[in-house]
């Protein structure tokens, strides 16, 4: 572990989800450290040119922006396994549209690591000509991990999808954040990608997800995780 | 100029056809000098700069020369081409159009003359627009938005051929803005169709005419200008300060100690106009006076944000005279005709010597009339503010601001929509480009990085090529690459961007929502000011106190709160920032203890206060006091440059004091003042010289720490919003989809983080730096500023706080504070749950 891990490991206090211990990284990834194990959600790599062919020419440079983030990561944890829960890629295309040097530097992160593509609904097959194993979902010990949360409750599920943030009002100012959502049972990761927009936890596409007396958002800070409880949590 | 009657007549009957002259005869109407004089000037073909003061008959004037041309034109005789458009009106209110085709109408109905005249907007069905480009009226008046979508179109060259003259109405408020920006190219364009085009311009009175005769003509050649017809006079306006009985306040701007006062006005007069800068001040305004309205006179309210069908009910009230006083924000600034308005109040600073006379011309719309005007100043600042502009009206002074360079974002726009219209050679538009005045300074490379831009972005990454919006061909033209595109930009046209709002709406109290959609809608209200607001919070709209109930999708919700006392204020701030003319005016008075006794009693007792416990500004100075309060030590600066620079100076300015060790706090910034607090003595500081006050106001706080500070600066991505919907990055409307404001929001900010760490150099990277530099930043006043006060910085070390700090003492809480972190927000919501949980 390096010394800037251990920082972010003193910061953020683990968790626990079904029995697992977990450390939320305020970079948007979660970490078991007895599985060394690493899951990302929903990277959404090569948003910026699949919207570029519907007309709309934003920068290109998501992919290398949410490639570097990752790298940064990895070098950090240098995990065994790393699974990446679904919508890797914006589009099916996507893979085969990536730049050379983002394959390159996307398959040197993969090296040496069991790499986990998880199918999401907007890669459903797996990324054209890239290592890695393609799963529908994936059981780990007492965890499962899907890109969908499934509607009837289902302890150790860790997945993506619905790209949770958080608002909270403080002093008349608002403070909205990307964040884990979790309540003990099951964990919604956020979203990833560097161009992901996201959706607030309390919005009715979470109904019936958590058990509310328990949900408790972890905000991701510039320096650090907020734990925020769902009474200081606010729609919108 | 003088009228001559005799001589006017004269010329009334060389340039004038015998039908117009009989029809003014037969009103006992003789046409005045300047409508001559205009008409001739036309006639000669010329283009032309009509200044005027309302009620002086700008809108017959601008229309003369058309309506004479188009008296003597031989009809149209079976089996001829139809023809084109003859003559353009332009006015930045779809309302203003409407308003000149009734009034209009008239006098060429009684005239005889058979011109058809129709109107454009937003607002005209599908069906008329398309008949209107088979069949096009002789007139068309239409808005600034709607000429950039006939241009875009692949027939718009024969729709204008046979174009004689454009009528810009309001020239002055279109100018300042891209709105402006944008029209200037389309006018480029037009010109291009029909080189021989004539432009008629009809402003009120501004600083700098000139720029505006240069906006009106082709730069090529460089510097050409439009003729010039200024009509001085009218009668001087009645204007007085509220010397009120009251207590004047410290601070505020709500003016709720005069609202008696301002009753006794509205019973004394017809119908008055009661003008405020900001929507919450009318809100309350307005509540304040039907507290008091025990004769239950018809008081109505009007801004922008209210529901349009309530809108158009005070307006036609208001023109059916049914109305004792309306309370308005600037959405009645322009030259829409009112009724008869005997009064205007001015409640609040009117930030700028021009826009109190625009105002105050509403009352008595007829020009040889005197106007009668009363300036309630809502605290102390604002009476020497107010006794300045009044001052300078009387001098005829004007600070309308000066005008900016035009956006590489409108342009972007303008180089897909000219694609759209038509295949261009890239030499020839930039020819084009630059005989506009906003754009005759353009660098050819900078055109050749917009239009790169249009094609595939301009990013140094060259992905994009196949995805190209528009192409290059063999022939040395481009064209746009997919109909589609085309498509996209007409529901994308315009420089006008919405701030996030959600539609509040009635519904009963307590109920969520959920039941039933609930009942009418109120009006829209910005998503940022809901954000703050909890379920049960109270606040004022559309004249009523409301409760708020909840948001969902794009809906508040509220019902009707008990009670009159709104809990959560809503502070919009001014508009327009202090004009510069005014805040040096301001000073010169607060250096001159002779011309205090012009001011209300109370007020010069302040100044004399302050002589005797601190010190005034002498004019070019800037005062720097600091002294402790409470556990906390002050800095308060007197600059009087406005609120945005002093928000940017705060910025900087606490920077620099958190790297020198002082541990500054906050801010807050006003139009006149600027207060930072901090846990170090900051007095005892400077007198160390470490650092020294010379140091810490020098310019090259205008270099890194200004980049250091934009880089992450919510003002920042806000503006680059503006320039990425503008041009055309990202798009405001997709077909078959609204994007709701908060979309549009993540993601422009997403792509802002994103750019600037990959390309800074990036062209609407450097659209947004110019922006910001001239609006909410306001960089360039605040340079002129650090600039003139070199060597004349006076610092008065106090033991307590003095008089002139009072007011922006009392600001401090009730603004929101700027330098904390949102992180130091989060910490206190984690804490408190920590606390609760027991887990610290």
């Amino acid at each position: 572990m390096t010394f800037a891990l251990a920082m972010t490991a003193l910061l953020a206090d683990p968790i626990d989800i079904a029995g697992e211990r977990a450390i939320c990284d305020r970079r948007g990834v979660l970490y078991f450290p007895e599985l060394r194990l690493v899951t990302v959600s929903d990277l959404h790599l090569e948003k910026g040119s699949s919207l570029a062919r519907r007309g709309t020419l934003i920068p290109p440079y998501d992919t290398g922006a949410t490639l570097l983030r990752l790298q940064a990561v990895i070098a950090d944890y240098q995990p065994a396994i790393v699974i990446s829960l679904g919508d890797s890629f914006h589009d099916g295309g996507g893979a085969a549209r990536m730049h050379s040097s983002f394959r390159e530097r996307l398959e040197a992160l993969m090296a040496g690591r069991d790499w986990f593509w998880v199918a999401g609904n907007h890669d459903p097959d797996a990324p054209a000509d890239l290592p890695g194993e393609t799963v529908r979902e994936l059981a780990i010990g007492s965890l499962v991990f899907r890109h969908e949360p499934s509607a009837v409750r289902v302890e150790g599920e860790i997945s993506g999808h619905l790209h949770p943030c958080a608002r909270i009002v403080q002093q008349g100012r608002s403070v909205r954040r990307r964040c884990f959502a979790g309540d003990g049972g099951r964990m919604i990761m956020p979203a990833f990608g560097a161009y992901t927009g996201s959706l607030n936890v309390l919005d009715r596409a979470y109904a019936g997800l958590f058990r509310r007396e328990t949900l408790m958002a972890y905000m991701l800070g510039t320096e650090r995780i907020f734990a925020i409880s769902h009474a200081m949590l606010r729609p919108g | 100029m003088t009228e001559q009657p005799r001589l006017a007549e004269q010329n009334a009957a060389v340039h004038l056809p015998e039908p117009f002259l009989k029809w003014f005869a037969q009103r006992g109407w003789s046409p005045r000098a300047h409508q001559i004089e205009l008409l001739a000037t036309a006639q000669a073909g010329q283009s032309v700069l009509l200044i005027a003061p309302t009620g002086a008959g700008k809108t017959l004037a601008g229309f003369l020369p058309s309506l004479t041309e188009l008296a003597g034109r031989p009809g149209r005789r079976p089996g001829q081409a139809r023809r084109g458009i003859h003559t353009l009106y332009i006015s930045p209110l779809k309302a203003l159009a409407v308003d000149i085709e009734r009034n209009l109408g008239k006098p060429v109905e009684e005239i005889g003359l058979s011109v058809t005249i129709e109107t454009r907007t937003g607002d005209t069905p599908a069906h008329k627009r398309q008949r209107q480009k088979l069949a096009p009226p002789d007139i068309l008046l239409t808005t600034p938005e709607q000429l950039a979508l006939l241009i875009a179109a692949p027939d718009a060259r024969r729709l204008f051929e046979d174009l004689r003259y454009v009528v810009l109405d309001e020239l002055h408020s279109l100018v300042t803005s891209k709105r402006g920006h944008l029209l200037s190219l389309g006018l480029a364009r037009l010109r291009s169709f029909v080189p021989g085009l004539q432009t008629i311009g009809l402003s009120a009175t501004v600083a700098e005419p000139d720029e505006l005769r240069r906006w009106l003509v082709s730069q090529n050649p460089p510097g050409g200008m439009a003729e010039l017809i200024v009509v001085t006079g009218g009668a001087k306006p009645e204007i007085s300060i509220l010397d009120s009985e009251e207590h004047v306040p410290w601070a505020g701007h709500s003016a709720r100690y005069a609202t008696p006062e301002i009753y006794n006005e509205i019973k004394r007069h017809k119908t008055t106009l009661l003008f405020v800068n900001t929507r919450s001040q009318a809100e309350l305004l307005f509540q304040e006076l039907w507290r008091v309205n025990d004769d239950t006179l018809p008081i109505a309210l009007h801004h922008g944000s209210l529901d349009v069908a309530q809108r158009r009910r005070v307006e036609k009230a208001m023109g059916e005279n049914a109305l004792r006083a309306i309370v308005a924000t600037s959405t009645l600034d322009l030259g829409i005709d009112w009724g008869d308005v005997d009064l205007v109040v001015h409640v609040g600073a009117p930030k700028g010597a021009s826009r109190l006379a625009q105002r105050i011309g509403r009352a008595n719309h007829r020009m040889d009339e005197p106007s009668k005007a009363i300036l309630i100043p809502a605290n102390r600042f604002e009476v020497l503010e107010c006794r300045a502009a009044l001052d300078a009206n009387y001098l005829g002074a004007q600070d309308t601001p000066p005008l900016v360079n035009g956006g590489l974002d409108v342009l972007a726009q303008h180089v897909l929509g000219c694609a759209c219209g038509a295949p261009f050679h890239a030499d020839a538009l930039f020819e084009e480009v630059r005989t506009a005045a906003p754009y005759a300074e353009l660098d050819r490379p900078t055109f050749d990085r917009v239009v790169d831009f249009v094609a595939t972005g301009g990013y140094a990454l060259k992905n994009y090529e196949r995805y190209a919006r528009i192409r290059l061909n063999k022939d040395g033209l481009w064209r746009v690459s997919n109909p589609r595109i085309a498509q996209q930009y007409r529901l994308n046209v315009g420089t006008i961007i919405e701030v996030p709002a959600l539609n509040v709406r009635y519904i009963k109290a307590g109920s969520k929502g959920s039941a039933s959609r609930g009942g009418r809608v109120l009006g829209k209200i910005e998503e940022a000011f809901l954000e703050t607001l909890t379920h049960g919070d109270t606040f004022m709209f559309a004249g009523k106190v409301l409760r708020f109930e909840g948001i969902r999708e794009n809906e508040c919700f509220v019902s009707n709160a008990p009670g009159s006392d709104a809990k959560v204020p809503y502070y919009g701030g001014g508009k327009f920032p202090l004009s510069t003319y005014l805040a040096e005016q301001v000073r010169i008075m607060l250096d001159d203890p002779q011309r205090w006794k012009k001011l209300p009693e109370q007020v010069a007792d302040w100044l004399r206060f302050q002589a005797d416990k601190s010190v005034l500004p002498k004019r070019d100075d800037l005062l720097i006091e600091t002294f402790p309060r409470g556990n906390r030590y002050y800095l308060v600066a007197y600059p009087f440059e406005g609120r945005l620079a002093h928000q940017t100076l705060g910025m900087l300015l606490t920077r620099r004091l958190d790297r020198a060790g002082a541990r500054p706090l906050g801010f807050v910034a006003t139009d006149y003042a600027l207060a930072i607090w901090s846990l170090a003595d900051m007095g005892r500081m400077f007198r160390a010289k470490k650092p020294s006050l010379a140091a810490l106001f020098d310019q090259d706080m205008l270099g890194d720490d200004l980049e250091a500070w934009l880089a992450d600066s919510w003002l920042l991505k806000r503006t680059f919003r503006n320039c990425a919907l503008i041009s055309g990055l990202i798009e405001k409307r997709h077909p078959g989809q609204e994007k709701s404001g908060r979309q549009v929001t993540v993601s422009t900010d997403l792509v802002y983080d994103v750019l600037r760490s990959h390309e800074p150099d990036h062209i609407l990277l450097q659209a947004t730096r110019a922006d910001a530099a001239t609006g909410l930043l306001d960089v360039s006043r605040l340079a002129e500023m650090l600039s003139r006060i070199q060597g004349r910085i006076v610092h008065k070390h106090l033991g307590q706080i003095s008089p002139l700090a009072v007011p922006i003492m009392l600001e401090i809480g009730k603004m929101p504070v700027h330098g904390e972190a949102d992180d130091t927000l989060l910490m206190d919501a984690a804490t408190l749950v920590e606390e609760a949980m027991g887990t610290k």
